[in-house]
């Protein structure tokens, strides 16, 4: 008993310094961003709030939100949580797990596209700080465009013929993607170009509204332009998976690729020598770009937290620029939505990042209240149709008739439309 | 028989009233059926209440079979029930056409005790025993038209009609997943055929040539009929294997079983309907509904088995 007396006063000593300091515990999925978070990211926040001692705790992400439910449920999630786009937040929020941050300071350097994943349906209560966005366009081979002779293409016309002039070369595949995991068909394909079409945040606003249908106007006629890549993809295609897709590029064996800027640090990986361009949407018919800004991570506080006052110190550091360049610099791809001065290093990701000064924003348009119900939903509808499109055998016309039939077959304001 | 039946039925009846309540066979017993009963029985009549209820309000509501009226009768549900029932018997006549058929030639010919049959047999049963996701990543890259080697083999033999996306195809991707799945699977048939074919007593075998009797009348005449109730077990599997199968189409193709829902079966139906995909929500209550059609479907075909085939099979033996 003697032996034990020494550690235990050192224990209560140590608890006795710990009160002092308010522990923080970071829920996630980012799990292979833990030596980020761990190196660099809580470092800089310990350094300007001594007292505050943050643990990133993160889950395998095909467990989180399994996890994190339960951990809530039963009262043993940590401080903050971070939070998946849309409706998994949303039912968090509604089920009194997250509380408002409407009275965040920080909350002032977003605007409503960047809120909207973590707002109510009218968006007048946001319940997670945004933190990351990923952004849609068009990733080159540069080596192979020197070689060719091309430049990068700014609209629908100079798009395909500077696809045709690679297809003449017989060389190399002109336009590197697969239908045969079929979401990029719509993620990259459809939701990529569509936004310039649909004038972005007015379409995607009219979809939910009522007042826009996917069969009419800029929606239809994004099928239409998805359509015209159809002969310059790669051979076989239609069974090229995702990791084809990526190795067929990463290796140079074709040169232009649709584009997510979470794609720029695989690339980065697979194959450091490749010398990467970037363009943005093209512009169809006149019309001036407008990109896909999609709303990726947030963070929100725990109902149950004890310690809501630290809490939300951090998700203000969260929101300020010191935050933003660490992140943006650590992740190249994953880019902060905080209107906030940074500046990122990867010459490729800032590429991506001046979009957003010169086109529209707007996020994927299935993902606010259309695909929550579960037959028919829109996100796996448009994946399907646009596969189709690519593969011929469906018309662009018949797409955006099946897509838009679905969806007024259950969601109220497209009724008999 | 009937003679031995009346005879023995007093002693019957004497023993029994002598004997206590068999304990020790209900005790013996027990471990089995509670772990069933707890692994099993209940899972199943749990999810079939499930199939029975669904959400009103916040909670679950016992709503009657309004949810297999749902999935029957709504064209957003039954259309893919039925194209996935539609793939799920090609996807079981392939097996049936091919697997056994072929299962049964090779058992046959190994039969024969040729020389090195060991190692055929080996052979040919080794990718029953890989995992289904080895298989299906395996073949996932000898089809892929990127880097597959079939470019590479069918070219120098002017075949370069025959590179094909075959996986990618609406109308190749089923049977070419099927034909995966009969090239894995194959060596169970043929175990099964090799066993009851090495019962045959030699004698048949001899008396049958002294007859003048070649191959074929030996395996028509003597092995096939012997057999039969083999087969009836192997159909059997086959059929239940196919209707409840599911990893091989979701480790080639996902859970959305593409292109364009071409290869799906009731088993990616129901892993959609239940856990969700995507963006995609689960719903439970269908989902055990698409389980609950399943379960209906293989007990049809069970029923039809015992009715049309085991029956009839007995009275051969007999």
């Amino acid at each position: 008993m003697k032996r034990l007396g020494l550690p235990l006063s050192l224990l209560l000593l140590s608890g006795l310094a710990g009160a002092q300091k308010t522990t923080l515990t970071i829920e996630s999925w980012r799990n292979d961003d833990l030596k980020v978070w761990r190196d660099s990211i809580i470092p800089a926040f310990e350094k300007q709030y001594p007292n505050i001692h943050v643990v990133f705790s993160p889950t395998a992400p095909t467990e989180y939100n399994a996890v994190v439910e339960a951990k809530l449920k039963a009262g043993t999630a940590g401080d903050l949580i971070t939070c998946r786009p849309f409706d998994k937040s949303l039912e968090l929020y509604q089920a009194k797990r997250l509380v408002s941050l409407n009275n965040l300071p920080g909350l002032k350097n977003f605007d409503a596209v960047a809120k909207a994943a973590w707002s109510t349906d009218d968006g007048k209560t946001t319940f997670c700080v945004p933190m990351a966005s990923v952004i849609h366009g068009f990733l080159y081979n540069k080596a192979l465009f020197k070689e060719l002779g091309l430049s990068a293409p700014t609209t629908e016309a100079a798009f395909l013929s500077t696809l045709a002039k690679i297809k003449q070369g017989g060389k190399y595949a002109p336009l590197v993607m697969g239908t045969k995991d079929q979401w990029e068909s719509a993620t990259m394909g459809y939701q990529n170009i569509g936004p310039t079409l649909w004038e972005g945040e007015k379409g995607r606003k009219g979809l939910i509204s009522g007042t826009a249908q996917y069969n009419k106007g800029g929606f239809l006629q994004a099928f239409t332009s998805l359509a015209k890549w159809k002969d310059y993809l790669p051979q076989g295609y239609q069974a090229l998976a995702y990791p084809d897709a990526q190795n067929l590029f990463a290796q140079g064996r074709g040169v232009i690729y649709p584009a997510g800027s979470w794609d720029i640090g695989t690339f980065r990986q697979m194959n450091p020598g490749l010398e990467l361009g970037a363009f943005p949407p093209y512009s169809i018919a006149g019309k001036k770009c407008v990109i896909d800004d999609h709303p990726d991570i947030g963070m929100g506080i725990n109902a149950a937290s004890k310690n809501q006052a630290a809490a939300r110190t951090f998700l203000n550091w969260v929101a300020s620029d010191a935050f933003a360049s660490l992140y943006a610099n650590a992740l190249p791809g994953f880019f902060p939505l905080a209107n906030v001065k940074y500046t990122v290093k990867d010459p490729v990701a800032q590429e991506f990042l001046k979009w957003r000064s010169q086109c529209g924003k707007s996020f994927r348009s299935s993902y606010q209240i259309l695909s929550r119900n579960a037959n028919p939903n829109n996100e796996n509808d448009l994946w399907n149709v646009s596969s189709q499109v690519l593969n011929g055998s469906m018309t662009p016309q018949a797409a955006a008739n099946m897509v838009q039939k679905n969806l007024a077959s259950w969601y109220a304001p497209q009724k008999g439309k | 028989m009937a003679h031995t039946s009346l005879s023995s039925t007093p002693s019957y009846t004497r023993v029994k009233r002598r004997r206590p309540f068999p304990w020790h066979i209900a005790v013996f017993l027990a471990p089995a059926v509670l772990i069933y009963t707890v692994v099993m029985i209940y899972p199943i009549l749990s999810s079939l209440w499930l199939s029975l209820n669904n959400q009103a309000g916040g909670r679950a509501a016992f709503v009657g079979l309004a949810n297999y009226q749902k999935l029957l009768g709504s064209e957003l549900y039954a259309q893919p029930l039925w194209n996935a029932l539609r793939n799920n018997v090609v996807f079981f006549l392939i097996h049936m056409l091919v697997q056994n058929p072929v299962g049964l030639l090779l058992a046959v010919l190994l039969s024969f005790r040729l020389r090195g049959s060991a190692v055929y047999r080996t052979l040919l049963f080794t990718p029953t025993v890989l995992s289904v996701v080895i298989i299906g990543f395996a073949w996932k890259l000898i089809l892929n038209p990127a880097w597959g080697v079939q470019r590479a083999l069918l070219t120098p033999l002017g075949l370069e009609h025959l590179d094909q996306p075959w996986l990618g195809l609406p109308n190749t991707a089923l049977p070419t997943l099927s034909l995966i799945s009969v090239w894995q699977n194959i060596g169970i048939p043929m175990l099964l055929f090799l066993a009851a074919l090495v019962r045959i007593p030699d004698e048949l075998y001899e008396a049958a040539r002294l007859d003048g009797a070649g191959g074929w009348t030996i395996f028509r005449r003597i092995q096939l009929p012997l057999i039969l109730p083999t087969v009836g077990i192997v159909s059997v599997l086959t059929f239940v294997g196919n209707f409840n199968a599911f990893d091989l189409i979701y480790s080639t193709q996902g859970a959305i079983a593409g292109p364009n829902f071409a290869s799906d079966i009731l088993g990616t139906l129901f892993y959609r309907t239940f856990f969700g995909y995507q963006l995609q929500p689960g719903d439970p209550y269908m989902g055990a509904a698409v389980a609950g059609v399943m379960l209906a479907v293989i007990l049809a075909g069970l029923l039809v088995y015992l009715v049309a085939w085991q029956r009839r099979m007995t009275e051969v033996q007999l």
